[in-house]
């Protein structure tokens, strides 16, 4: 599976204001939770390792570094 | 003494364990509480040991007073905290521990030879620190063995440092995980750690991510200077490289047959006579009928029979479809390192 960059949402502004509506009276330490458990539901959603790993470096803005840190 | 390093990460936390004696029936499994009302912010863990002994672990945090924490009232505080009251108990031992991930370069300098935690430090999650000394041990017994026997040259002791370098490796990275998923380093870290807390309730998908400790497995070495062909269109599991997978076979187990302190066929619905004679050298077969569903699963796939070279530390070394004596002989000169 490769990452789908080019425009794919039905209706963009639908979704753009779904995800706004459901942010809507949180404090900023619960927008950031809703986040996260987001990001968590769409990878599995995708499952695909290699198409999340294009997708992390394609929001980073660049390549994202593979192996864990074994030292610091 | 001989100046060598050792790199790694020391992680910035401690926990403290409290060992009591306790008639209780609490659950047998392991248990993990992740933000218990008992240890606001931390974690614990409770497992069984022999002797009515119930093992308690309670994650502090980096900063604290170790000589307070093991006060034994503060000990006992903790402990009523978490098995509530009207469960007597004794305190049979209480320590705080505080660990590492590191590893050395090269596992062997010359005739020294560095195994278990001198080789390798993990942290307890999974507990990969005994069974990876244990198979560090494992692994060399037999190539000294043969080295000191002049059965194999000297260079097969260097195939112990790339694969069980591998291993601690392999080790370090599952432990440094789980460490991560306790102890987040960063509060992006410890964002996606509650996220997943919070998702485990209802959705399913988020429950395979909790890391309290992936349980240690024996190495699939993917260094393959040691191992022969896979001349079988099998399993992967049991590949060259593999650990020989276990099954129960008539009313014994696989593993249990395949004890030997030498290289060994196992053949699987072919007959073989009970030792075989390979360019001279006897090697004891191990002849099993192509019946029990585990083994066919495990060893065959859909093939109706096997031969598999196994080594004296029960790494399969390679896999035929057929016997053929010299096939044998080229992979055991193989795995004891006779090829130049």
């Amino acid at each position: 599976m490769t990452l789908t960059l080019t425009p794919n949402l039905q209706n963009p502004d639908d979704f753009y204001a779904a995800l706004l509506r459901a942010h809507d009276g949180l404090s900023e330490e619960e927008t950031h939770a809703l986040n996260a458990r987001l990001v968590l539901i769409l990878a599995n959603h995708i499952g695909d390792l290699t198409t999340l790993e294009a997708a992390l470096a394609a929001a980073r803005g660049t390549s994202v570094k593979k192996a864990d840190a074994t030292t610091q | 003494m001989m100046g060598l390093g050792f790199d790694g990460r020391v992680f910035e936390d401690n926990f403290l364990i409290a060992d009591i004696r306790a008639k209780a029936d609490f659950p047998i499994e392991r248990r993990f509480w992740f933000d218990p009302a008992f240890n606001p912010g931390q974690t614990a863990l409770m497992h069984r040991q022999p002797d009515d002994v119930w093992r308690l672990d309670f994650q502090l945090g980096w900063d604290i007073d170790r000589k307070a924490e093991l006060n034994d009232d503060k000990v006992r505080a903790r402990v009523r905290g978490m098995i509530g009251e009207g469960i007597d108990f004794n305190l049979v031992w209480t320590s705080i521990y505080t660990f590492r991930c590191c590893t050395m370069d090269e596992y062997v300098h010359g005739p020294v030879i560095f195994a278990g935690d001198s080789a390798h430090q993990v942290s307890p999650f999974g507990a990969r620190g005994c069974n990876g000394g244990i198979q560090d041990a494992d692994n060399l017994a037999w190539k000294l063995d043969l080295v000191c026997k002049g059965a194999a040259p000297k260079s097969l002791i260097d195939s112990y440092h790339l694969e069980r370098k591998e291993a601690g490796l392999e080790n370090i990275k599952n432990s440094s995980r789980s460490a991560d998923f306790l102890t987040p380093r960063s509060p992006a870290h410890a964002l996606f750690r509650d996220a997943v807390l919070d998702l485990v309730e209802q959705q399913p998908f988020a429950r395979p991510m909790v890391n309290s400790g992936r349980l240690s497995s024996p190495c699939f070495y993917a260094q393959g200077r040691l191992f022969g062909e896979d001349a079988l269109d099998g399993p992967l599991r049991s590949a060259p490289g593999s650990p020989a997978p276990d099954c129960p076979v008539g009313d014994d187990f696989l593993l249990g047959i395949l004890k030997s302190n030498a290289f060994m066929l196992l053949s699987i619905g072919l007959e073989l006579p009970h030792n075989v004679d390979i360019s001279g050298a006897i090697l004891p077969a191990i002849v099993l009928p192509a019946k029990d569903d585990l083994l066919r699963k495990r060893y065959l796939g859909d093939n109706p029979q096997a031969i598999y070279l196994i080594r004296p530390d029960q790494h399969v070394a390679a896999r035929w479809a057929e016997f053929d004596p010299q096939d044998v002989a080229r992979a055991l000169k193989q795995s004891t390192g006779r090829v130049s």
